[in-house]
């Protein structure tokens, strides 16, 4: 596994400089989450009209892994509805554990294809999910922030 | 480096690593670096060939059998016992209560003392580079009891502020409670001067010394302390044992912090009188593998002896810091005068689990994340840090594939 497998170039895009990253100060939603284990810390927030996900914005700091995964998230789901970015998130969460490369998978992903190589880091696999974890909880107003252990 | 400025030659190291069969392995097909010695050291043959020993041809349960085998396991796990009251100096074996490690031994003394010596109001004073370990158990003794914690500041070299810590203490300072060096900074704190302040106001102290044991010789009654904590497995011994020194006199008026067998001197259903220290906190089973295991890691350490050791880690320091210090962007996290071989850094751009996974696939391994130590990365605001912490056994060779690896994760992040 080459480390560029990895760090792709719009994972470390997104690192550098993470979309959506800012405070929505009427959201509807918002979750924190927290993977006590290396100190990454997030907050989602979720503006919502109806089911549709009309603004979506995350802060905190974290690993490149899990900052833009964020970041690629919150472009993902912006303007989808509430099932159809939890179903994302099924595709995203069996992509980085089990593996799914189907083409079908991958086309549906899009940019989000880009973390098919945290399955081979199994210790990162919870930084790619911990913001969507932590959408999953803001969705369902989740009081406890979101752990990863 | 290295070698060649000092009295330990190439092959000598090259001796010692062949202790060490871990470290001739490949790992992501390149030669293991193992820089992560304070998290847990490796174990050489001869630990892993006496617990091997132990379950093959000596196993049995100790104290209570009047057969052979039984005989030859308690004579085994109390001459470890003994190992330790020297390893320590120790006035006594009972003195050296083998528990889990400083984990258990710190809430042993918490759950125990702590609740016989503190009154609502009573205050317990730590430092600010405590590992969590020292924090927690204070924290629920003092939140049980209405007691205060009290936490003396470090500075920005990562050392204690003395002359806070010493105003810290009062009158209602029951205990302290300070890390003898520093698992995330590697500072090393003066604990004979920090506990004779603390003796003034008559404060019981307990010293975390799970990562001075690996490096440094440990004197009990030269320190002054009333409890010392080590853990086996960071000193070249297994994992789960570990040793609560406490003074005899504090011992024996302390109330035993499990119950069941092997603590008692009798039992009835009205009434049970307690065995004597160190039995007294000794319930059930010990980990006696681990014990006999522990002291043959304490004869190991005085067979390589102190100077050995010393001069080993401080060229490994030292090499280390100059070779860090030529990586761009880097920040080096804690600068004490007195430092054990532990180097905590940032890079600028890149997080520490990012260092972590990018070292690895060059065979190296260090820690990265909060070290256990939440409030010293908050200090320093960082969220995280990479460590590598460095034994004996490691080489000048090795600091040079984390600093070029170091370079690659640079690249990769196109810093």
């Amino acid at each position: 596994m080459e480390m560029r497998d990895l760090y792709q170039q719009v994972i470390l895009d997104h690192n550098r400089s993470p979309r959506n990253f800012r405070e929505i100060e009427n959201a509807d939603h918002m979750a924190r989450g927290d993977n006590p284990l290396c100190g990454d810390k997030i907050k989602v927030y979720v503006k919502l009209n109806g089911d549709i996900i009309e603004d979506i914005s995350f802060n905190g700091s974290g690993c490149a892994i899990s900052q833009s995964s964020a970041s690629l998230m919150t472009t993902a789901v912006k303007g989808k509805s509430i099932p159809e970015a939890e179903a994302l998130f099924h595709k995203f969460h069996e992509m980085v554990t089990a593996g799914d490369d189907r083409p079908a998978s991958r086309k549906e992903l899009g940019k989000l294809a880009a973390f098919a190589g945290v399955r081979e880091f199994p210790a990162r696999v919870k930084c790619a999910n911990l913001a969507w974890h932590t959408l999953h909880a803001a969705l369902r107003e989740q009081a406890e922030p979101v752990s990863t252990e | 480096m290295t070698e060649r400025n000092s009295t330990i030659g190439k092959s000598t190291i090259g001796r010692i690593r062949q202790d060490f069969p871990i470290l001739h392995q490949k790992v992501r097909g390149k030669p293991l670096a193992y820089l992560d010695n304070a998290a847990t050291s490796q174990k050489p043959k001869q630990v892993i060939e006496a617990l091997s020993r132990y379950y093959g041809v000596e196993n049995s349960n100790i104290h209570r059998g009047v057969y052979y085998l039984s005989e030859q396991a308690t004579a085994a796990y109390e001459a470890a016992r003994v190992k330790a009251q020297r390893f320590l100096n120790a006035g006594s074996p009972s003195e050296v209560i083998f528990v889990r490690g400083t984990t258990e031994a710190i809430n042993l003394v918490a759950s125990s003392y702590g609740r016989l010596l503190l009154e609502p109001g009573d205050e317990v004073v730590i430092s600010g580079m405590e590992h969590h370990s020292n924090i927690v158990p204070w924290q629920m003794l003092c939140e049980s009891v209405g007691a205060k914690l009290c936490v003396a500041p470090i500075d920005d070299s990562g050392s204690l502020i003395v002359s806070e810590y010493e105003k810290l203490l009062g009158p209602r300072t029951k205990a302290v409670a300070l890390v003898h060096v520093s698992n995330s900074l590697g500072t090393i704190n003066d604990v004979k001067y920090l506990v004779g302040l603390a003796k003034k106001k008559s404060a019981v102290v307990l010293i975390d010394g799970a990562q001075a044991a690996p490096h440094m010789p440990i004197d009990v009654q030269d320190i002054g302390c009333d409890f010392y904590t080590i853990s086996g497995h960071k000193m070249y011994g297994p994992t789960g044992i570990g040793v609560l020194y406490g003074r005899l006199e504090l011992l024996e008026a302390m109330p035993p912090y499990q119950g069941g067998g092997e603590m008692i001197r009798s039992v009835t259903f009205e009434k049970t009188i307690y065995a004597p220290p160190p039995a007294k906190f000794e319930a059930g089973t010990p980990h006696i593998a681990g014990a006999i295991g522990m002291g043959v890691a304490i004869d190991y350490l005085q067979q390589l002896g102190w100077d050995f050791v010393h001069e080993r880690e401080e060229l490994l320091l030292r090499y280390a810091l100059e070779r860090l210090e030529t990586v761009p962007g880097i920040r080096i996290i804690g600068s004490a005068t007195s430092r054990a071989s532990v180097v905590s850094f940032t890079l600028d751009g890149i997080h520490a689990h990012d260092i972590g996974t990018i070292v690895d696939q060059e065979g190296v391994a260090i820690r990265t994340g909060h070290h256990c130590t939440q409030p010293v990365m908050d200090f320093f605001g960082v969220p995280a840090t990479a460590r590598a912490s460095f034994a004996f056994y490691n080489t000048a060779e090795e600091v040079d594939i984390l600093v070029n690896a170091l370079m690659e994760a640079r690249e990769v992040f196109g810093r």
